[in-house]
């Protein structure tokens, strides 16, 4: 018998006896959920906090919520306007070079920084990312619920990109803005079901740490920075 | 009495009048409070948030065979080596076997307290492996070779003036009060750590049946770099992390934050499905992910306390808890500290060694009412106590019990050694939290009631009397 055969035969022993489930004490003895439990009726989106339908109100939300977790959003009118987000951090931050993926909003992104790049979408070296100054990526969704920026290994550039630089810029376009997490979550099996990547991860603002006395520091191990490029 | 008792007591009293630990805990509570009442309250239904929540984990863990079998199922079609373990021993050497194939000498480690459960970074020491915490707190009592203090808060009990002093000792740093720039020289040194590493290993938040994904939370980006850079990547977890679908982390994730630390959502929510797919820039070229049993079949098979599998060891019941909010973590000795830590150690590591911690609470039921998937913690306290009882009476309590009926079960008994006490309590004074007093267990540091001058008995027949 491997050790998996034997945890299972322990877990399918000692579920023999039925627990009660939590709040419904007299529905003792059965193996499977009753219907009329908030589960099998609901979606939690009637639970979290509140967010609208319009998109100027899921606008306003995201941007209320980007600016609490010390975040920058740049909600603007065109590509080139958005060019031109990128060229202010360059010249002010003084970056030599930066970190990206190629894409459709990206590549034009790049091409007008006019800097040394370096691609994560293909094999590349960490110490040539880790160099950069800041990584630029697209992105799967922006959440208004929790200022969440969506990402996958396919959609930005990798697992380092946005993370390993110290300023972490997404650009996005306006339809990519989902109210809620169960929407992003319905949004990521809609567009990768059966070929999920190996990698996703919600981004809530930059890096943080509340280690030292509860006082919150910025940067704690990846960026500094979280700059939200919108149009 | 065991050493485990004795230690608890010893290290309680010299805490509960240590009184910069009190106020340092007592500071980083009362910020976390302020800002977890605000994320709740923004909550349309927190309370039936909750009740899903808890629904949802039944469904898991009352299934777990099932679910088991589907999540592992998924993440070895793309790739992921799954080991089992059904001790501590068992992980230690899967861990090192696949450490010695690969002639790994560096380990870098985001935050696993199952890996505190098995004692991992020890017996990597001992072998000669150089093993980097890379969570800033963890990173901190690592340097301090101490425990983490809190499940969440590994480093809680320490001021800036001690982590400055142990940066100093241990990493040469120029002396700061800053907290920013503590934290940047743990950056610095860690960064390197990263890219150098042979093998890093992580803990898991959930793990996710429906689609074979790992899910970790986080705040510092320590996890994702620890997953992302070097070329072997092993995962930790318990059986119980189940979810059933992808869609629960909807709920699980801002209820994990909320309750946790009071962020509506945590910085880093990261799902791992395996190593680098084709087609893949990055990301380990091995993953490894190892289900550690350690008796948590043991508590499973006990339907009553089952639920305290629903764990998703948020650190909410800590934080509530007026016994740890006095003790602290460490006085625990254990893994898992505070409520659920008293609830389901004398199930991990025997009823009889540390069936104490059952009366480490004052029953007042403030961690059941916080727990975001309503565990019943201070019931499971008292059926602790009932279970240790019955499998080990005590001789002393079964006859102060038996006494205690036969004197209460004949009203004038009861009265003669109620006038007794009476009288005896004018005397009391004297002895009063002396060594002498009968009562020294409890006057040493409280005060006892005094027995009332008239008992409700005697004051009803006056009143009558006076109407008559």
């Amino acid at each position: 018998m491997t050790e998996k055969e034997k945890i299972l035969a322990r877990i399918r022993e000692a579920l023999t006896l039925p627990a009660p489930i939590p709040g419904h004490a007299h529905a003792n003895g059965r193996s499977v959920l009753p219907a009329g439990l908030l589960t099998h009726n609901s979606t939690p989106s009637r639970w979290l906090p509140e967010v609208g339908s319009a998109f100027e109100d899921r606008l306003a939300l995201f941007r209320k919520n980007v600016a609490d977790l010390k975040a920058e959003f740049h909600f603007v009118e065109s590509a080139d306007q958005a060019v031109g987000v990128l060229t202010n951090f360059r010249d002010a931050e003084g970056w030599k070079k930066v970190g990206t993926h190629g894409g459709p909003l990206t590549d034009p992104a790049c091409e007008a920084l006019g800097l040394p790049i370096c691609r994560t979408d293909r094999a590349y070296e960490v110490t040539d990312l880790e160099s950069c100054d800041a990584g630029i990526s697209e992105c799967d969704a922006l959440v208004a619920q929790t200022g969440s920026v969506l990402v996958t290994g396919r959609s930005a550039g990798g697992r380092a990109l946005s993370v390993l630089p110290p300023h972490h810029v997404v650009l996005a376009r306006r339809q990519q803005l989902v109210g809620d997490l169960p929407e992003a979550f319905a949004l990521l099996k809609r567009k990768y079901a059966g070929d999920f990547p190996s990698f996703i991860s919600l981004i809530t603002g930059p890096s943080r740490t509340g280690d030292i006395e509860r006082i919150l520091v910025l940067g704690a191990h990846g960026p500094k920075k979280l700059t939200i490029v919108c149009w | 009495m065991t050493s485990f008792v004795e230690q608890f007591k010893r290290r309680a009293v010299q805490l509960t009048r240590d009184l910069r630990h009190r106020h340092l805990i007592q500071t980083a509570l009362r910020k976390y409070e302020a800002v977890r009442d605000k994320t709740r309250g923004s909550f349309q239904d927190w309370q039936s948030a909750r009740q899903a929540a808890a629904e949802t984990k039944w469904e898991a863990v009352n299934h777990l065979d099932k679910y088991l079998v589907e999540f592992v199922g998924k993440l070895e079609a793309r790739g992921t080596k799954v080991h089992w373990a059904s001790t501590g021993g068992q992980a230690r050497d899967i861990i090192f076997g696949i450490i010695r194939q690969k002639n790994a000498r560096s380990i870098i480690k985001s935050k696993a307290m199952t890996s505190e459960e098995i004692h991992l970074n020890d017996a990597l020491e001992e072998a000669g492996f150089e093993v980097v915490e890379s969570d800033l707190g963890e990173f901190i009592v690592q340097l301090r070779k101490e425990a983490p203090y809190h499940i969440v808060f590994p480093a809680m009990h320490l001021s800036r003036g001690d982590i400055s002093a142990v940066f100093a000792r241990e990493l040469g740093s120029a002396p700061t009060d800053n907290p920013e720039e503590l934290t940047m020289i743990a950056r610095r040194v860690l960064r390197n750590k990263y890219i150098t590493a042979d093998i890093g290993l992580t803990g898991a938040n959930f793990a996710i049946a429906e689609t074979g994904m790992i899910s970790i939370t986080e705040n510092e980006g320590n996890a994702r770099l620890t997953a992302a850079l070097p070329k072997v990547v092993i995962s930790l977890l318990g059986i119980e992390k189940i979810l059933p679908r992808l869609e629960d982390l909807a709920l699980f994730l801002p209820m994990l934050a909320t309750s946790g630390t009071g962020q509506p959502l945590t910085c880093y929510n990261s799902l791992y499905g395996g190593p680098r797919q084709p087609g893949e820039s990055d990301g380990p070229e091995e993953y490894h992910v190892v289900l550690l049993d350690n008796r948590r079949t043991e508590l499973l098979a006990d339907p009553e306390q089952r639920d305290a599998l629903h764990c998703i060891r948020c650190g909410a019941c800590l934080n509530v808890c007026p016994i740890f909010r006095n003790v602290g973590g460490h006085t625990y000795g254990t893994t898992y500290s505070g409520p659920i830590g008293s609830v389901i150690t004398p199930h991990l590591r025997g009823l009889q060694d540390w069936k104490h911690l059952s009366y480490a609470s004052s029953l007042c039921g403030a961690c059941t009412e916080t727990c975001p998937v309503k565990i019943n913690l201070h019931h499971h306290l008292l059926q602790n106590r009932r279970n240790a009882a019955r499998q080990k009476p005590s001789a002393i309590e079964h006859f102060a019990f038996k006494l205690f009926a036969f004197v209460i079960n004949r009203p004038g008994c009861y009265a003669f050694v109620r006038g007794v006490a009476r009288f005896a309590q004018k005397f009391h004074p004297l002895l009063k939290g002396k060594r002498l007093d009968p009562a020294y267990g409890w006057t040493r540091t409280r005060e006892l009631p005094p027995i009332a001058e008239e008992t409700f008995k005697e004051h009803w027949r006056k009143r009558k009397d006076a109407r008559d």
